[in-house]
Order: C-alpha cells, then structure tokens, then sequence
C-alpha cells in the first residue's frame, strides 16, 4: 500500500506486466488525484506543446498555434526556442497542485512526476545541459527553493546554473499576458558563458503560459553562443 | 533559517544571520541550547506586536512585523522562539501540529538554512511550511488586558429547552470541566451560546467558538458581532484577513486552531461528531494546546458518537439535551418507502416506480426538496435522469464542485427546485419549505447520524414545520431504523 503524495489518501498501485517490467512508470498519486491529471498527447502544436483536442479549431494553423505564430512576429525573439514540451494540461488540479507545491512550499510533490519524467525525457535530453529558469535571490530564499531545479533533478540529467535573475520583480503569476509580453528588459543573464558555447541547452519551468520568460532565457543563451534551446515544462 | 549563537552583554543569545554578519550562522535546529533572555521591564514592547502574537505561535514569515522588530523583543525577553520540529527517537515532531507520522514529514534542500536535508511537516502545509530551521515565534511578555464590558445586545427569547441548556453553561463559566448539549438540529444553539459568553468575556475570559465548516464561521461571526457590539470579535479561516486583531471572541475552523498556544479559557466545539474532527487526531490536539492549562469544554452535536452518549450515560460527561425545535413543534419523522433495486434500475436508465411518482408529485406541487444520494456517480446518474423526466429546476452539487456556493445559493433563492447532492450538504443548509429524499437509504453512508441531520433539514420554519422525509431502500438497514428511533425519542422526550 502507498499512500498519494498530493492528498495523502492510501491506495493501492494497479498490477500490470507492464509495470513488472518496468515499461510503465505510474506517478506516486492515487488513482483520484492521478485521473484528474490530462497527459498532453496525440496532436499538439508543433512549437509549444499546446494540446489541439482541448483547443477550438479556429486558434490554429496547421501544426502551429496563434500564440506561436504571433511570437514568430516578434522580431526580437523570433526563433530563439525550437520547441518547448510538456507533460500535463494545465487544468485546474495541475493549477491547485503546482500552487501547493510552489506557494504553499510542499516540496516533496514533486517527487510524483519523476519517475514519468526521466522516462518521458529521456530521449529529448540526450547530449544537452538541463538549465533550470531561476528565481531571484529574493524570491528563492522567500520559498527556500526553486521548484524548476527540482523538476530539472527528476529528469535525472547533468544540470548546470548558467542562468541568474538580475532584478527582483513581481510573480509572472500576477501579470496578465500583455504585461508579460509588454516587459522590454531581458531579466536574465548568462553566468559560466565558456561553458555553453555551442552547446544545446533545454531549459526547464513549472509552467509554460505565455512563453515569454523561457523565450527571454533562450534569448540570452543564444547570444551567448549556444546552439540550440527548447525547454521541458510540467504543465502547458 | 539561519542564527548565530553569541555573547551579549556577557550572556549567550542567539540571533538571525542577517542580523548579524559575518560570523559563521548555522540553521535554528542546531543552535546550542539557549536560556531565554530575561524580561526587561524597561523595554517599550510594541502593543501591536503584544495583540498579534498573544496566545499564538506564528511563523516569521506570517508576521507583519520586520525581523530587526521581533528580535528586539527576543533580545529583551518579550518573545520566545522555539522550534518548529524537533528530533524524536523514532523520527520528527511538529510543535504546531502535533504530527509524528513519519510518512508526512519530507527533507528539502533548503535555500534558506543551506542545508540538503531540512524536514518538514506536510500535515499542516496549508498555513506555510514549518521546517527543522523554523523557529516559531510566540509572546513572553506581559498579558493583554481584554476589556470587562462586553454587555449582550440581544432580547430574543429562548425556548424551554434552550432556557435550560443556557442556565446549565453560564452556571459552569469561571470553573473548570466539560458539558455536552446535545440539541436537536434546528433548536437553535447559537442562542443559547449567548448568556454564558457574555458571562465569560465580562470575567475577562477569551472564548472559542470552533466549527468543522467555513461556511459556519461565516454565518456566526457577523451574528455574534451584533449581539456583541463592544467586543472585539475575529473569524479565522483559511483565508480569512481578520488573523491580526486581538480578539476576545474568536470563531474558527477547528484547522486554524494551530495558530493557537494556550489561548482560550471556554472553548466551544460545534458539531463535535463532524468529520474531520472526529476523525483526525492532531486536530483534537489542536484543541487541547489552543486551550489554557485551566479551561471549561463546550461540546455542541445534534448527533453525538457512541463514546460521547456512553460517557453521558455513565456521568463521566454532564449533558443537557434540547429535544425540542425552537418553534416547538415535533421533528418530521422519515418516512420508509420500497425502492426495489434502485441500482440496477438506475444503470439500465430507469427509476423506481415510488419514487418516480413522488419526483413527479413534487415537481407538481413547486415545493423545494434536496434529494440524497450515495455516491458521485449515483449522483450524476440520476440528476440526468431527472432532468429528463420533469419539467422543473435541477441541479446537482457534490464536494469538489467548483459551482458549489453558487449551487446553494440559487436553491435558496428558488432559483433551483429540486437539488441532488451527496451527503456533503447533510449538515448547515437550512432552506424554508423544504422536503427531503433520500435515494438508495439503506446504502453504508447512511449512518444513523448523517440520516438524522438529513431528516433535520426539513421543517425548520414555524410556517412549514411538518416538511417530509422520505427514504427510499431496497431492504430497511439498521441505521434508518435508528435514525427513525432517534428522532421518535426526541419528540417523545420533547412531550409532543
């Protein structure tokens, strides 16, 4: 028996040859909480991930989103990630649980993405860094820790910190979409640029919403030099 | 967090890194053991600080108040810090919430301490993380003084039973001990809670008023601040922006009372059979450190557990029972009807013929009713089937959802007739013109007291004070016969 790492019911895990062999990874939820979870799969947009059956018809074209066709418009950032993938639909559970995790500071959730995340990623991540987007000193000592490390650390990839914050600002949480888009100054810098010359590097967050913060990371790392940048996320 | 132990006017005192750079910090769980500095007695303590922090162990991170601010206080004795989880022989112990379970704790790579390894308690995450670096932060210094007038502006009057349980609570104020009342639901209890208040906060007494549901403190609070008019009243529930008022009567969600330390001096408990605090240990300590070493225990049920009527019975526990409705007319009896397998029939889309004919004779008359189901998927089942059959207003409402307030709030207004629910709307709601159903009576959720508060919903207004009660089974179970027991016994004892 096991007990669920997001509402701490008991339950106990389904019994398959898939699992026996390990071939399946089951998260460390039980089966409630884990059917409230939507896995993002089947048509996507090519770019961000977003899930196409949970989204009308008239937002997209062909295998690409509105929002990514409009960040292909946006002359100063056009092209700097290659493609972002995620593991869940955003929905409210996922909203409820990533708030308990990153407000409420339950760390320990985390903990039931990572077997799904080192087998889902296993392939994408080969010979590239994990660079987790990071928090502002401020922010980071305020949580006593940064939720994108941690997601980054069930990958089960090298991680480096190549990126830093530079200035203390609001949650991007707080901001609606045109104040996100609307910010002008990259808050990011490249720390360690020797490290990442020609380099891919995938950048990992909790949460892809607008886009805006991952394409400001890329921004910075491919003027430093780096090859090539897409990011995993947990939730899209 | 991390402090740094040091000598101060030739004493070892500990404080905040930030406070004091550049000697080497360590986190608060590995401080060596340090007395609490003596109370200064020149020191001009902040009285904001006094109200926040009396009889409460706060977070640093919960107080509105500077770190330079609160370690002043340390330093001169007014505040004490002790630690947020302690060691134990076989694993960690949270000081707010009591919690040994080691399957809730977890260590983190804390940022703020810098070490790999800091535990923390998950049972009591809701009100922010406290970790082996986290020091809670309560009040040493002198006591707040609360205010002796504190008249009751209320000339309601009780009915007979309420008169009796009034006279049996205000008698108890000022010693120590427990009383249940045992009142009958739609009795009104907030009322008799009255007399015996006012007694307790004109001593100079802080009174508790815990309930399991938000809902409660919601209602209560703005009742009690009319009728208290010169006391300062709080409601605390996750959420709420009253934490920070320094009041004599607080009404809270029994989650909240971990803020509390050897707090209240009359703690009264609502729905003491109510899940979860029945059910959840830590929470019954919650209770016993929120209270002073000295404290009288108030318990309110309209369905009391078996141990509570057993302690009754042997004289361990004094109670008073309220038998009767304030508007003194008898409870409504449920009623037993023949459902055949409603499960069955529900699966292949069809209803009992009874109930089919009670739904339709319902829907007729424009009469308002809640209809009782066991299970989510019962639930969605029949509201569908309903909604096909009838003509009328339906909705449906369970725990988790989202449109649950708004749900209950339309059925109050008419704006939805017929309302299909699980057991979570047994207790609280009360709707004039009312009939109740309940579909699949002899399923297990259907305990004797979830049967008795959901009988309890009908008949609350003295214009309609004989709504039905009808229990459709397939096969009488034990519980509905004592549900119907229970309620003939009340009115029995009630002399109707």
């Amino acid at each position: 028996m096991s007990y669920c790492l997001y509402c701490h019911e008991s339950y106990t895990e389904a019994w398959s040859w898939e699992a026996l062999i390990g071939l399946k990874q089951s998260l460390l939820l039980c089966h409630d909480c884990e059917g409230k979870l939507v896995r993002i799969k089947g048509e996507i947009c090519r770019i961000c991930s977003r899930d196409f059956s949970i989204f009308p018809e008239q937002y997209r074209q062909g295998d690409c989103c509105f929002d990514c066709i409009r960040w292909k418009e946006d002359e100063t950032r056009t092209g700097v990630l290659q493609q972002n993938r995620s593991l869940y639909v955003y929905n409210d559970y996922m909203k409820e649980l990533i708030a308990k995790l990153k407000y409420r500071g339950d760390v320990e959730i985390v903990k039931a993405f990572y077997p799904v995340l080192s087998s889902t990623f296993k392939m994408i991540s080969r010979d590239a860094i994990l660079v987790p987007i990071p928090l502002s000193d401020e922010r980071h000592y305020e949580r006593g820790f940064n939720q994108a490390e941690l997601i980054a650390k069930g990958i089960k990839k090298p991680v480096e910190h190549l990126l830093k914050r530079k200035t203390h600002e609001e949650k991007q949480s707080k901001k609606t979409r045109e104040e996100r888009l609307s910010q002008k100054e990259n808050p990011f810098e490249v720390i360690g640029s020797l490290k990442v010359k020609d380099q891919k590097v995938i950048l990992v967050d909790d949460v892809y919403t607008t886009g805006s913060t991952l394409r400001y990371a890329a921004k910075v790392l491919i003027e430093a030099g780096v090859k090539e940048v897409s990011s995993i996320t947990l939730a899209r | 967090m991390r402090f740094v132990s040091l000598f101060l006017n030739n004493r070892l005192t500990i404080a905040p890194e930030m406070l004091v750079s550049p000697v080497k910090a360590v986190p608060f769980s590995e401080l060596p053991t340090v007395e609490q500095p003596p109370l200064n007695p020149t020191f001009q303590y902040d009285e904001k600080l006094q109200q926040t922090l009396y009889g409460k162990s706060l977070l640093f991170d919960e107080l509105l108040f500077t770190i330079e601010q609160i370690q002043q206080h340390y330093e001169n004795g007014y505040v004490k810090y002790s630690p947020g989880i302690s060691k134990t022989s076989n694993g960690y112990l949270c000081s707010r919430c009591r919690n040994e379970k080691s399957r809730l704790f977890a260590a983190f790579s804390c940022f703020r301490c810098k070490s790999d390894n800091c535990a923390y308690c998950r049972n009591c995450i809701m009100m922010g993380r406290v970790s082996q670096c986290t020091p809670l932060v309560s009040w040493n210094g002198p006591k707040v003084k609360w205010s002796h007038e504190n008249n009751l502006h209320w000339n309601g009057e009780l009915s007979s039973g309420q008169q009796l349980a009034s006279k049996e609570f205000v008698k108890r104020i000022g010693s120590e001990g427990e009383l249940l009342i045992w009142a009958v639901c739609g009795a009104g209890k907030t009322e008799v809670l009255f007399k015996g208040i006012e007694k307790a906060l004109n001593l100079g007494l802080r009174v508790c008023i815990a309930t399991p549901r938000t809902d409660v403190v919601l209602e209560l609070a703005p009742r009690l601040k009319a009728v208290f008019p010169n006391t300062i009243v709080a409601g605390y529930y996750g959420g709420t922006e009253e934490r920070e008022t320094p009041a004599q009567l607080v009404i809270s969600t029994t989650h909240q009372l971990y803020r509390f330390k050897q707090a209240f001096n009359i703690m009264i408990i609502d729905e003491v059979d109510a899940f979860p605090y029945s059910y959840d240990k830590t929470l019954q300590h919650a209770v016993s450190r929120a209270v002073t070493p000295k404290h009288f225990l108030l318990y309110l049920s309209a369905t009391p557990s078996k141990a509570m009527k057993k302690a009754t019975r042997k004289r361990t526990l004094p109670c008073v029972k309220i038998p009767n409705r304030f508007h003194g007319f008898p409870l409504p009896v449920p009623g037993m009807v023949w459902g055949g397998e409603w499960k069955k029939r529900l699966e292949r889309g069809k209803l009992p013929a009874p109930f089919l004919n009670w739904l339709k004779a319902q829907a007729k008359s424009g009469r308002r009713a809640m209809i009782f189901v066991s299970s989510v998927s019962v639930l969605e089942k029949l509201t569908e089937l309903i909604k096909k059959i009838v003509d009328v207003p339906v909705e449906s409402v369970h725990a988790e959802d989202p449109m649950r307030k708004e749900k209950v709030t339309q059925f109050r207004n008419e704006d939805i007739q017929l309302l299909v629910t699980t057991t979570i709307l047994e207790r609280g709601v009360t709707v004039p013109f009312l009939d109740v159903a309940v579909f699949g009576a002899d399923h297990d959720v259907f305990t004797e007291s979830a049967l008795v508060q959901i009988a309890g919903r009908a008949g609350r207004s003295k214009d309609d004070h004989n709504g039905e009660v009808l229990l459709f089974h397939y096969g009488k179970s034990l519980s509905m016969i004592q549900a119907i027991n229970h309620t003939k016994n009340m009115n029995k004892e009630a002399g109707l």
